[in-house]
């Protein structure tokens, strides 16, 4: 069976992840959810009516839903706790710091409506700060997934995983990336193309345009690698080396500040192992974000397949020296 | 134990907590002195916790919020046999696992804690697995009365009284000094057992130094049935050393060799006193 990325629409992330979470507690009543008045925007709907006893809402309140999350998780549940991810990783940062990752109390983080999914409704809402915070942050895993099948197995994994890990997501419907067979590990990249002119490294929402800018790309006669880099934290380093050492150049591409977040992780790699590769950090700039809905922040800011192939072809083609300062 | 027995403890670990924080040149005197009281009770007399059933799910839990009195409880649960007490010659020091706020790490500690307003909901939610499970523990948590400033404490106590959990015992070291000075002239919390009562807690006050009236009070938690108890424990910040007590300087004061030596020779009359 020949399966084409991004040549079908799926559900949104968001959708996958309720449905997925709902068959996991189905399966074990010591799943729980946790909420901050959020089951609607986290379509735990259909779960708290299927499983109430295995919801517990604690109000808008996100320091008490992650500290609340961290003692159930104590006493042995296996607590998701669900949460825009603008209020859960920044209201609550000290609590997912001491209380979850200080603690070693082993809570899934839930970044719903991530990234700028919350669009034109202002930056009170978006999460670009969130990996950067989080990476910083000793013991938690990152994982930013980018179709329903990497959000499936991300939120399947973090059921089995012993110490804290944040999954983040958002709620706009996504093509499927992978084929249904494709092998799913948390820290290890899923490689989408194959290519030796650029390599694209994307994360979450940024993947799919990233798809859309190789094959614009490839028209043209380059060849383009992608790699869904949809655990961020620990870094598929192995991935990022290996496409310095292959592909002439790289874009990363990540809905989040370009400071702190996927692309500088794969910087400082780079550096660290001497690879001196034209390299560009695609994603939202450090200024007063840009008023539209996700997709026409993604636009202004060149996260879309056009802007990113524009990105990949001026760092191929510039005269620069890789050692000159731009 | 007799309450004398227990009176002689509490001297005890007061000449041994200063001992240690000498020895570190750090640590939170004052509020350990007003809070080892409590202490004293919890483990000697109320929870039903020991270093052989750390693990067993049925435990109580006491999660200490207000961490910085770490002190306090490095004593006690080194008494109660949770670690040979020798091992806190190294608190604070370079590797220990005795650092200046309680961790894991240490065996008897439920939850890493130092940033205030962060125990109440981790109480919660221990609490709360405990009435999923219908696994009758309880869970006690020790705040500082200046920590009530945070906002969370609020939040939890809503949850608390929202899921109906009489198997949480909140207890406020109500020592009316913060780092700064009075809790009243920082941002004042009175009218403090009116509020606590308002967010849904039972409230009861107490002589925080008084292991007899501690003792009673908390022998019949809960205090009302599908509600938080909620204790306010009229304490004295830096208790039993004159010259510590009721004085903001010894929030983290830490005594040079003089007020050392008469701070122990203070303890050793107290104890011979009560001995007698």
């Amino acid at each position: 069976m020949n399966f084409t990325p991004g040549a079908e629409l799926g559900k949104a992330n968001l959708e996958v992840f309720a449905e997925t979470l709902l068959t996991l507690a189905r399966r074990n009543k010591n799943v729980l959810a946790v909420t901050s008045d959020s089951r609607g925007s986290g379509k735990l709907t259909p779960y708290a009516a299927a499983v109430p006893e295995q919801l517990i809402e604690v109000g808008i309140a996100e320091q008490n839903l992650v500290g609340v999350a961290a003692g159930l998780a104590s006493t042995g549940k296996i607590v998701y706790a669900v949460s825009p991810a603008s209020f859960l990783t920044a209201r609550a940062l000290e609590q997912i710091k001491n209380d979850v990752c200080y603690s070693d109390h082993p809570v899934k983080l839930i970044g719903i409506s991530a990234g700028v999914s919350y669009g034109a409704l202002g930056s009170t809402h978006h999460a670009i700060h969130d990996i950067a915070v989080l990476r910083a942050i000793n013991n938690i895993t990152i994982i930013v997934p980018a179709d329903n099948l990497e959000t499936t197995e991300a939120i399947k994994a973090a059921a089995q995983m012993s110490h804290p890990v944040y999954v983040r997501f958002g709620k706009r419907p996504m093509p499927h990336l992978h084929p249904l067979d494709a092998s799913f590990k948390v820290g290890k990249s899923l490689q989408i193309r194959e290519g030796e002119d650029i390599a694209f490294i994307a994360t979450g929402e940024t993947v799919y345009p990233a798809l859309k800018a190789a094959e614009e790309m490839e028209q043209s006669g380059y060849s383009c690698r992608l790699i869904s880099m949809h655990t961020i934290k620990p870094l598929d380093i192995e991935a990022v080396i290996r496409a310095a050492e292959e592909c002439r150049a790289i874009v990363t591409a990540e809905e989040h500040r370009t400071a702190g977040g996927l692309g500088e992780a794969c910087a400082a790699v780079l550096i660290g192992a001497k690879k001196q590769v034209p390299f560009k950090i695609a994603g939202i700039p450090d200024e007063y974000t840009m008023t539209g809905s996700q997709l026409e922040i993604f636009e202004h800011y060149g996260l879309t397949g056009p802007g990113l192939a524009r990105t990949a072809i001026n760092l191929l083609e510039s005269k620069k020296r890789i050692d000159e300062y731009e | 134990m007799t309450d004398n027995e227990l009176y002689l403890k509490s001297i005890q670990y007061r000449i041994r907590l200063l001992k240690y924080i000498k020895m570190a040149g750090a640590g939170h005197t004052g509020g350990s002195l007003s809070c080892v009281d409590i202490l004293n009770v919890f483990y000697n007399r109320i929870l039903n916790v020991t270093p052989q059933t750390l693990n067993d799910p049925g435990r109580d839990r006491y999660i200490q919020s207000k961490g910085h009195s770490v002190e306090a409880l490095y004593v006690v649960l080194a008494d109660r046999g949770f670690f040979p007490e020798k091992e806190l010659e190294t608190l604070c020091g370079y590797g220990s696992d005795y650092t200046g706020h309680p961790t894991r790490k240490v065996k008897g500690i439920e939850h890493n804690t130092g940033g205030l307003g962060h125990g109440l909901a981790f109480s919660v939610g221990v609490a709360l697995a405990s009435k999923l499970d219908h696994i009758a523990y309880r869970v006690f948590t020790l705040l500082g009365d200046g920590e009530l400033a945070e906002g969370s404490n609020w939040e939890s106590l809503m949850a608390a009284a929202h899921y109906q959990l009489d198997n949480l015992c909140v207890i406020v070291d109500r020592n009316s000094l913060q780092i700064t000075g009075k809790t009243e002239d920082v941002c004042g919390l009175e009218p403090l057992a009116q509020k606590l009562a308002a967010f849904g807690g039972e409230v009861r006050m107490v002589d925080g130094h008084n292991i007899t009236a501690l003792t009673e009070m908390l022998g019949t938690l809960p205090f009302a049935e599908g509600k938080p108890s909620v204790v306010i424990a009229r304490t004295i910040k830096g208790k039993g050393i004159s010259f510590m007590e009721n004085n903001p300087k010894w929030h983290h004061g830490v005594p040079d060799e003089k007020q050392y030596e008469q701070a122990q020779q203070e303890l050793e009359a107290r104890l011979a006193e009560i001995k007698s």
